[in-house]
């Protein structure tokens, strides 16, 4: 019967084709997955533009804050633009989240992204300040060592220099602070446990630092 | 704008020492950047543009996404272009050059995916189907042109073989 043969040849090819095509309209072709979460953050130095209303995390001016030198702590690396709309949306939920997780040691950084200081400086006070210091970035360096593609994003870096998380777009306190609050725990476990908790790979590139080194530091 | 550049290669020292701080006054990063090299300008050594060109025109632009970093005209893809100038003049080879943007961004950022993994579907995919289409249509083709015996005649037209099909008609 030739409409079977059809039928079958229809279904055999078909088939395989729609359900691709189904699931291709799953996808957001526009997000780019990062390889980041999991590997070692991209370390920077960068110069301080915005002090920081907090007055833990408060920086003078002109002062180059390095990645390198906040092992053993969680660091919050926020990309944003002055001109970036989106970035309105989250900043009072970073700013109090950077407020409130201060005393705990987590450090958070904004790094402008393409826009004059000048500018973020403007933007700044005319969102009624911000906890945190600000960064500039020229030519976009760490953006793009960060493999970012557009603001805003925000990248949380644990205490083993791992980038723990990536957002895209607006973060939110509730989810930024459960995130770094699970941080904080599994540290606090690691070190309490002994070194039956660490990760296998701890020993041999990076050994984890124990939760009172970060203590200690100054 | 020269300093701005040296300061923003030192982003690709690895690991620098760690500090008793984390923060430094601003002014002593030039004399860690002096082992870099600033590539040349533009047009000044054509065989490097060539490199640049060649490698610029593998990567994706982040921002609008359906050109390479080559053509667009976006920000971002500038800024990506100047650094692949820049490692490319300390010394790193285009694959190394696009093995860090890979690093960064993913396998998305290459226009043309590495015939690697689940990628050599996109390679071989097409052969296969040519492959499977000449199969098909030299099949029918072959049942298209065969030479069949005559049909046995229906009963009803028995006797009647002979008697040409227009005869046949116009009766």
């Amino acid at each position: 019967m030739n409409w079977k043969r059809a039928l079958l040849s229809t279904a055999l090819i078909g088939a395989p084709l729609v359900a691709l095509l189904t699931y291709g309209m799953t996808r957001d072709p526009h997000s780019i997955p990062s390889p980041l979460p999991g590997r070692d953050a991209p370390v920077f130095t960068r110069a301080v533009f915005a002090p920081g209303a907090d007055s833990v995390l408060r920086l003078p001016v002109g002062d180059s804050v390095r990645l390198a030198a906040h092992r053993g702590e969680i660091v919050v690396v926020n990309f944003w633009a002055s001109w970036c709309l989106a970035c309105r949306d989250e900043h009072l939920d970073l700013s109090q989240t950077a407020s409130a997780f201060a005393q705990k040691g987590v450090h958070f950084y904004g790094l402008l992204y393409n826009d004059q200081e000048k500018n973020g400086l403007r933007w700044i006070s005319d969102m009624g300040g911000q906890a945190y210091p600000a960064l500039s970035d020229p030519g976009a360096r760490t953006a793009i060592d960060y493999g970012l593609y557009g603001v805003p994003e925000t990248f949380v870096v644990d205490q083993r220099g791992l980038v723990a998380r990536k957002f895209i777009g607006p973060v939110n306190a509730l989810q930024l602070s459960a995130l770094l609050d699970s941080l904080l725990v599994a540290n606090q476990d690691s070190t309490r446990v002994g070194p039956a908790n660490i990760p296998p790979d701890a020993g041999v590139t990076r050994p984890v630092v124990p939760a009172a080194a970060g203590a200690a530091k100054p | 704008m020269r300093r701005g550049l040296l300061v923003g290669v030192l982003v690709f020292v690895p690991r620098l020492h760690a500090a008793q701080s984390a923060t430094t006054p601003a002014t002593p990063a030039a004399a860690t950047a002096q082992s870099v090299i600033v590539p040349p300008l533009p047009g000044v050594n054509l065989e490097f543009d060539a490199r640049v060109k060649r490698i610029a025109s593998r990567l994706r632009c982040p921002v609008c996404q359906g050109e390479s970093i080559q053509d667009s005209p976006a920000e971002l893809s500038t800024q990506m272009k100047t650094l692949v100038r820049e490692q490319l003049a300390n010394g790193k080879t285009e694959t190394e050059v696009l093995d860090y943007f890979v690093a960064k961004y993913g396998q998305w950022i290459l226009l043309e995916p590495r015939a690697e993994g689940i990628n050599l579907l996109v390679y071989w995919l097409p052969v296969l189907f040519l492959v499977l289409g000449a199969g098909g249509l030299w099949l029918v083709v072959r049942k298209w042109t065969r030479v069949r015996p005559m049909p046995v005649a229906s009963p009803t037209l028995q006797g009647m073989e002979a008697t040409p099909v227009a005869v046949v008609v116009s009766e």
